[in-house]
């Protein structure tokens, strides 16, 4: 398709429902033909952002430029964005071919550049077949690439997406998450991606920004997110980490972190007072006995409390001190379980522990 | 697979009362629509000679343009009160919600001679209007009181059916054509009236067809060139003989079944309700300072005007005299008194009637919804399209053909016909009301999980005891919903009724107040008679109302603990 891919910035954007501020100062760039996802728990504001971009809810304050135009007073009719929502929003009055043909009808173009076109997305969505019926009569898999259809026939500046896989079946997701992405290199359209899926957001999109409580947490991409969380929440939210809070102290003429519970972790750290310290459960190693630490590991006496085998990995719960830890080790076939209640000693690379602030 | 003896009984039964008492009086009725008054033969003669009568042409005519009209103005009142209340934040939407069922607890018939001293050629109205600025607005001029009267009543309809179309479509529906361009009326035209559409249709097709069927507004407006009416003064004045009701009868019943017709097409495979998890029906706009002030504007005009018939029944209840004056000379209990003293009669026998009619309601209702959702017997569906089918049956063609088939069939004992005994209107009742009640009762058996009776049975209750102790309790909210339903619109019900009484004394309270309607110095009391039958179905209307609200917060707590379980 032909337009030319847009990027958006985003500055200094907050957003109020009344008295409720659903946005805080939120500044982030999205590169023309960017696939960007936007990441957050339910009511972090992830929708109302996307919503706001399409120009829909209450007047935002700050900018929002795409294509280097800002758009806040900009009517959503006169955006030229294309928006797929949660549950497609297909008109059931409407034929597929019908739902498809509105947006170009509304254009006024010419009946034969329509049917042209309409042909042509239906085809890119492989629903060609299925031009004469009415969404009631369709999967929830097609009623997807209906709206998907519908929406790029209009070659917008930039796609839209919430939460577009929500409602379809886990297999099924899978798929429409790969085409959805094979789509987009395909049309090398800027698309903003709304989901609260980790996984999702990590397998489509090249970054992310992850939203909390309305503010913007980090953006990045998927993988410097989960490796370098710039702070608890984003840890906690991508994935599992071990998370022990406490503070640092000098101890023998050298700055070491005590947890709360009295763990105390020989190393350098940077700053002081409330910490936390933060690792993945398979950036440490377990062993059975007792090690000492050396340059590039802290060692922690331990002992197995729980074992969950969940396939591929094995998820131990080992007791150091007062804290429970999570430690992961593969699963090789033939190898079995470490015993509930064996003395151990967990051995965590120094270069994988994250300090972070509070 | 249990055994079915019981319910095959039940339903066997269900079946002989429907033939006898709908199915074969109408069948009668459009027997002899089309034979040969002389020979017995069947003909078309009887149709032919009806189109040739200039008094049935225009009275056709009439009916059908009235039906319309009524339609017309209907919609021009509901469709800025839905718009309005779908549409904008404003406080007024809650009394435009009420305001919406206020005409219902009313019948037409007994507005219809208040609404002629508001708005007659002498009426307040008019009279102001005259006297401040020297012109007149024929309302209630022939035609157009039957008009007037019926679209006051019965735009509930579409304003109820319209609002729940509008409050069903989920705002990225229009959210999704704004992000594909379209704005505006442009916006409203292709994608918001199209999806309330089939609520439209619904709504008007059930206003036409109510319009056309009724009896008594025409007869009380003194408007006789209409079908309901000619068939019913055909039938009192000629006899029971005379071809031309049965004529009418018939064409009554295709327009009614037209008119239902429409309204499945309409709903058929539309379920346009698009409301998603957490949406909330179509955008809502604030409206500002101005708008605020000429909507209320328009909503307290028409809420004057769907009050008026209440208004005036009441001025006249307590009026003394009431005539070439805005307002009555002087106010008086002494109707009341009358009514209570002499006509007290009309009140008991509505009681009874009504009482007995809803009770056989709920009944035969409980048994079809039970036997066509819960036992495998062979053409259960029967059950419920029959007894749906009576919706379709105006009063006037089942007082006709009850009067055809049972003045011959004298009752064991009592020595006189069954056509003139007074249970022939209770069963009347029961029959033109039981789709309401069967509705009801289905609706409260879908409510009531088939695994609650397995777990009964698996624990030893029979099929009887099961219906008894688990399933009869659990729709017990629906029943009475129905139970009520049917009790307060068969309390008012005049166009079956009116041919089917035969003595004064075994008279319901309609027929009282269409009597004392009749005569000038009657109508005080017959509007005390009317302020009483508004009490009575108001209460009605009211208490269902109750009911259903507080079987569907229980139904919703069970869900939530159900939910909270899983």
């Amino acid at each position: 398709m032909s337009t030319e891919p847009a990027g958006i910035s985003i500055r200094k954007l907050g957003l109020a429902f009344g008295d409720n501020e659903v946005l805080k100062d939120i500044s982030l760039d999205i590169a023309p033909g960017e696939f960007f996802a936007f990441l957050g728990p339910s009511g972090s504001g992830k929708t109302t952002l996307l919503r706001a971009v399409a120009g829909f809810g209450p007047r935002p304050s700050g900018e929002i430029l795409i294509g280097g135009q800002n758009v806040v007073d900009m009517p959503p009719w006169e955006r030229n964005l294309g928006m797929v929502f949660q549950s497609y929003a297909l008109w059931p009055h409407m034929t597929v071919r019908k739902n498809v043909a509105f947006g170009l009808e509304e254009r006024r173009l010419p009946a034969r550049e329509i049917a042209g076109r309409v042909e042509k997305a239906l085809e890119l969505v492989g629903l060609t077949k299925l031009a004469e019926r009415r969404p009631s009569q369709l999967s929830g898999g097609q009623q997807q690439r209906v709206a998907i259809a519908r929406t790029i026939v209009i070659e917008p500046k930039v796609l839209l997406l919430d939460e577009p896989l929500s409602n379809l079946d886990a297999n099924l997701r899978i798929q429409m998450r790969r085409d959805i992405r094979a789509l987009q290199q395909r049309l090398q359209l800027t698309t903003i991606f709304v989901t609260h899926d980790q996984e999702e957001a990590n397998t489509t999109s090249d970054r992310m920004a992850v939203l909390n409580d309305g503010r913007l947490q980090q953006v990045g991409t998927p993988m410097e997110l989960y490796d370098n969380p710039a702070n608890l929440f984003v840890a906690r939210f991508l994935g599992t980490a071990n998370i022990l809070q406490g503070s640092i102290v000098e101890e023998d003429s050298r700055k070491v972190f005590v947890s709360d519970s009295g763990v105390t972790f020989p190393m350098d750290i940077e700053g002081q007072g409330q910490r936390s310290i933060v690792f993945r459960p398979q950036n440490a190693r377990i062993h059975c006995g007792k090690v000492t630490g050396d340059d590039a590991h802290i060692a922690l006496p331990g002992i197995i409390m729980h074992t969950e085998f969940l396939g591929s990995i094995v998820r131990y719960g080992v007791k150091v001190g007062n804290e429970t830890l999570l430690l992961d080790l593969p699963h090789i076939q033939g190898e079995g379980l470490i015993n509930e209640g064996t003395e151990v000693t967990v051995l965590v690379a120094r270069e994988r522990i994250l300090a972070l602030a509070g | 697979m249990t055994t079915q003896r019981g319910p095959a009984f039940a339903g066997l039964m269900i079946v002989l009362i429907l033939l006898a008492f709908l199915v074969i009086p109408v069948v009668q009725v459009i027997h002899v629509a089309f034979q040969d008054p002389a020979s017995g033969g069947l003909t078309l003669v009887n149709f032919v000679d009806f189109f040739r009568s200039s008094l049935f042409r225009e009275s056709f005519v009439n009916s059908f343009y009235v039906a319309a009209m009524s339609v017309v103005v209907a919609s021009i009142i509901a469709l800025p009160l839905a718009y309005f209340t779908s549409r904008f934040n404003f406080a007024g939407a809650a009394i435009i919600q009420t305001l919406g069922f206020v005409p219902l607890i009313m019948p037409p018939f007994v507005g219809a001679v208040a609404m002629l001293l508001l708005f007659g050629e002498n009426g307040s109205v008019n009279l102001l209007l005259d006297e401040h600025f020297g012109f007149t607005i024929p309302f209630m001029e022939g035609l157009n009181g039957v008009i007037f009267v019926q679209s006051i009543h019965y735009f509930p309809f579409i304003l109820i059916n319209l609002s729940a179309a509008l409050n069903n479509v989920d705002r990225s529906m229009e959210e999704s054509a704004q992000n594909l361009g379209a704005r505006g009326f442009r916006l409203f035209r292709r994608i918001v009236f199209p999806l309330a559409m089939p609520g439209y249709v619904a709504g008007a097709a059930l206003v036409f067809l109510k319009v056309f069927d009724d009896l008594g507004t025409p007869l009380l407006l003194n408007v006789n060139t209409m079908l309901a009416p000619q068939a019913y003064l055909r039938i009192s004045s000629i006899g029971i003989s005379d071809p031309m009701g049965y004529v009418i009868s018939v064409i009554l019943v295709v327009f009614s079944l037209f008119a239902l017709w429409t309204s499945m097409l309409a709903l058929k495979g539309k379920d346009y309700s698009t409301l998603q998890k957490g949406g909330g029906g179509m955008l809502k706009r604030d409206l500002r300072g101005g708008q605020r002030i000429a909507a209320y504007a328009l909503i307290l005009l028409i809420l004057a005007l769907v009050l008026s018939p209440h208004i005036g029944l009441t001025l006249l209840s307590f009026g003394t005299v009431w005539s070439y004056s805005p307002l009555p000379d002087a106010y008086t209990l002494e109707h009341y008194r009358m009514v209570f003293g002499s006509a007290s009669e009309y009140i008991t026998n509505t009681l009874l009637y009504a009482g007995l009619a809803a009770s056989f309601d709920v009944i035969l209702g409980t048994a079809i919804a039970y036997i066509v959702y819960r036992t495998g017997l062979r053409g259960r569906k029967w059950l419920d399209y029959i007894a749906t089918a009576s919706l379709a049956v105006p009063g006037v063609v089942l007082g006709i053909g009850y009067l055809r088939t049972y003045n011959d069939f004298n009752v064991p004992f009592l020595d006189k016909p069954l056509a003139s005994w007074w249970v022939i209107i209770v069963v009347a009742l029961t029959i033109r009301r039981l789709p309401y009640a069967l509705r009801a009762c289905v609706a409260a058996l879908q409510q009531v999980s088939v695994m609650l009776e397995e777990a009964a049975q698996n624990l030893g209750a029979t099929r009887s005891r099961t219906l008894w102790r688990v399933v009869v309790p659990l729709m017990s909210g629906g029943m009475i919903a129905g139970f009520v339903t049917s009790f307060a619109t068969a309390s008012v019900e005049l166009s079956a009724t009116i041919m089917l009484v035969s003595q004064e004394s075994d008279a319901p309270l309609a027929f009282g107040i269409y009597e004392f309607m009749q005569s000038a110095s009657g109508r005080g009391a017959g509007a005390a008679l009317g302020i009483i039958a508004v009490v009575i179905v108001g209460l009605g209307t009211y208490l269902s109302h109750r009911v259903i609200e507080r079987s569907h917060r229980q139904r919703t707590a069970e869900r939530q603990i159900a939910e909270e379980v899983t």
